[in-house]
């Protein structure tokens, strides 16, 4: 019986693949820490399975590059690529170029993944990318230092965390001047976007845009959180970290020059791998509470197929196979990237090799989304515009509460009319 | 000369058709290249223009709606300014980006000339040194922006950690434009020494060799000689580095990302509203302007100190 089944399974494959025919796809793939090589295996996997054939394209580093580059390759209706890795903020912005993949992939496999998820991609009714890994802020920290420095537990409060950065920070830069305390993504770019909304929901200061399109970045709340953050500067984190992406700052804590780093679940499996100097040492939790709560900004990617690609068939099997449960399962053991389908979490194997997501599961869950929704195809501006304010506060160009009413202006202008 | 006067008219008649011949020949053999110039410069920049005037997402341009000018400037009922030029950004991008072409090129300028006059003497391993000063030039400036961003790094950086023990100089956007013209300064001042070294090969050494039997010092004869001799080929240089330092782009945006890039430099801007923001309308204005202004310019340049290409 065994036999006939595999046989079977076999031959349905063969007859799946020889009915599709040999085709050649192109998916475009981030590069960051380990994304580029597990991709080229999940795609290797899928060609080898099916005989068709997968061109990795390597994209920019930071989003706000890959996303130029897209819309570059869409406006023009280039059949170049067929599958794109999306950002979870770019549906709204891109869902034009998507094929609706409703109907397309079975709803009891959609179903699967997170709600919210599901919904972020979800754009008119359209579900304009299947989700591939779910992202949120996590506070990374050294056992062994806290530890040293006489700490049981991982800070809760910001206040809490920029005291023990500080103490840790004064007694290392003894023996290493260039030690950190806390290390973040200070550049300005979307990833100081992720990282600023942060602070304003711990705070409680919003979400820069409700989520009936209100301006209400403007209130004392939120100018507080941006003045904590500007006080970290130069204190417990080092003056360059304005000039910091995800790779800069993970770079410094993972040669083990900093106690404390805010970074995505990816920096988890570099982190423990055999070159890097924290190995064993590091632990996760939740990011620190400024008051209100303790907030993650949602972040993750996910895969959707050109409407000008050639071989949308193909393409839809590719994006079916890996943002499906065995292969989001072995990148979640490889790369720790999060996976969107639920029942995973509960995983053995995946929770072996990362420890913290059953335990921050709730974490992952109530990530807050950016106001990508609301604002539409305005949101770029809208994220620009939020980046930059808070760029100048950390640089001290201006103070929290100068600051969040001038870009309330701001945001007002690029309203305009409406979002 | 004179004994062909009397057979002039007919040979007028004949040179008048060879003449007319050459220049169809000329205009056929030109064809090529005209069509080529008009498909890929002629018809971009009528686009641009074109664009500049509508409303239009760079995701969906067949959408395009006209607005006139209210992508330059535009006040909505509510007081809110949205065209671009009433964004300050912009303005401080303008003020950045001339402040980076009249430092750079002053310096770029200085240094070249020095540089020439030393590799123009005769001395032992002249050549090598003509071919090592060019090495700065010869790398891509998307590598060298990289690098120097490494080198300004304040934690690991040569100049960052090791010179300013820790500063982060590309931190505030106020002091990195001076760490952006010393990138430029460095690797541009070989293309403008070349192009000095150039124009002083061009100088006869009789004149110099007479200059010494006179007595004239040797700073005599480089503000007297040198110098005004120097000035068609020194201005040439000077046009050709302005107008490349007013178009920067490429170290901005690689060693400030897409945003800080936008308030540093006027393309740097253009591009942020263009792609990042996917305004085909108003970025498309905002390289008008750009044209517009390094026009004005070269106009301003040419006039004043009365260039000659040829």
């Amino acid at each position: 019986m065994k036999k006939a089944i595999a046989l079977f399974t076999l031959t349905a494959a063969i007859a799946s693949g020889s009915h599709a025919g040999a085709v050649t796809l192109t998916i475009a793939c981030g590069a960051v820490g380990q994304e580029l090589e597990l991709c080229k295996a999940g795609a290797a996997r899928w060609a080898a399975k099916t005989g068709n054939e997968v061109k990795v394209f390597e994209s920019p580093n930071l989003t706000n590059d890959r996303l130029a580059l897209y819309q570059q390759q869409l406006a023009a209706k280039s059949s170049d690529i067929d599958v794109y890795q999306l950002d979870v903020v770019w549906p709204g912005l891109l869902a034009q170029h998507f094929i609706d993949l409703k109907g397309k992939v079975p709803a009891a496999e959609v179903n699967t993944h997170f709600k919210g998820i599901i919904d972020a991609n979800t754009v008119d009714g359209k579900l304009v990318a299947m989700p591939w890994f779910t992202d949120a802020g996590l506070l990374y920290y050294r056992t062994d230092l806290l530890k040293k420095y006489g700490y049981a537990a991982a800070p809760k409060t910001w206040a809490e965390l920029a005291t023990m950065a500080k103490k840790i920070q004064d007694g290392e830069q003894k023996a290493n001047k260039t030690f950190a305390g806390f290390v973040w993504q200070g550049k300005n770019y979307e990833g100081l976007t992720c990282d600023a909304m942060e602070w304003l929901v711990s705070f409680g200061g919003g979400t820069i845009v409700d989520s009936t399109g209100k301006i209400t970045i403007n209130n004392p709340n939120a100018a507080k959180a941006l003045d904590t953050a500007a006080s970290w500067v130069k204190t417990i984190s080092p003056a360059g970290v304005t000039t910091y992406g995800e790779e800069e700052a993970r770079g410094i804590f993972q040669s083990g020059n900093a106690a404390f780093m805010r970074n995505w679940p990816y920096a988890w499996s570099l982190g423990q791998s055999a070159d890097s100097k924290v190995k064993g040492k590091i632990g996760v939790a939740p990011l620190p509470s400024g008051g209100a709560r303790n907030a993650a900004t949602l972040g993750g990617w996910q895969l959707g197929v050109s409407s000008y690609s050639k071989n949308q068939a193909a393409a839809i099997e590719l994006v079916r196979y890996l943002a499906g449960p065995a292969e989001q399962k072995i990148r979640a053991i490889e790369g720790s990237y999060n996976p969107t389908i639920t029942t995973l979490y509960k995983d053995a194997d995946v929770l072996k090799a990362n420890p913290f997501f059953g335990s921050l599961f709730s974490v992952f869950t109530s990530a807050v989304a950016r106001p990508s929704g609301p604002t539409k195809s305005k949101y770029n501006q809208v994220s620009q515009a939020f980046s930059s304010a808070v760029s100048d506060v950390l640089s001290g160009k201006s103070k929290g509460q100068a600051a969040v009413a001038q870009l309330a202006t701001n945001l007002a202008r690029i309203k305009g009319a409406g979002w | 000369m004179t004994t062909q006067a009397p057979t002039e008219p007919r040979k007028v008649v004949k040179t008048r058709g060879i003449e007319a011949a050459r220049a169809r020949q000329a205009l056929w053999l030109l064809l090529p290249t005209l069509i080529a110039i008009a498909l890929v410069a002629g018809y971009p920049l009528w686009r641009t223009i074109f664009f500049s005037v509508q409303e239009a997402n760079l995701t969906s341009p067949e959408q395009a709606r006209y607005v006139g000018f209210q992508n330059f400037w535009f006040t909505t009922e509510d007081g809110v300014g949205i065209g671009f030029l009433q964004d300050p950004k912009w303005w401080q991008a303008v003020k950045n980006t001339m402040l980076f072409t009249v430092v750079s090129v002053f310096l770029e300028t200085v240094f070249g000339m020095i540089i020439a006059l030393v590799v123009n003497g005769t001395f032992k391993g002249r050549a090598f040194l003509r071919t090592a000063m060019l090495v700065p030039w010869a790398i891509p400036t998307v590598v060298s922006a990289q690098m120097w961003a490494y080198m300004y790094n304040d934690s690991f950086g040569l100049i960052g950690q090791g010179l300013l023990g820790g500063q982060a100089l590309l931190a505030d956007p106020d002091k990195a434009i001076w760490a952006l013209i010393a990138v430029d300064v460095w690797k541009t001042t070989s293309f403008m020494a070349l192009l000095i070294l150039a124009g002083l090969q061009s100088l006869p050494s009789d004149m110099y060799e007479a200059a010494d039997m006179d007595g004239a010092s040797k700073w005599t004869q480089f503000w007297r000689m040198t110098l005004p001799l120097l000035r068609p080929a020194l201005l040439v240089a000077l046009v050709f580095r302005s107008l490349d330092a007013l178009r920067v782009f490429d170290i901005m945006y690689v060693m400030l990302g897409p945003v800080n890039a936008a308030s540093t430099s006027m393309t740097g801007y253009a591009r942020l509203t263009l792609i990042d923001n996917s305004l085909l309308g108003v970025g498309s204005a905002v390289a008008v302007a750009i044209f517009l202004i390094i026009m004005v310019i070269v106009v301003i340049y040419v006039t004043a100190f009365r260039v000659k290409f040829d």
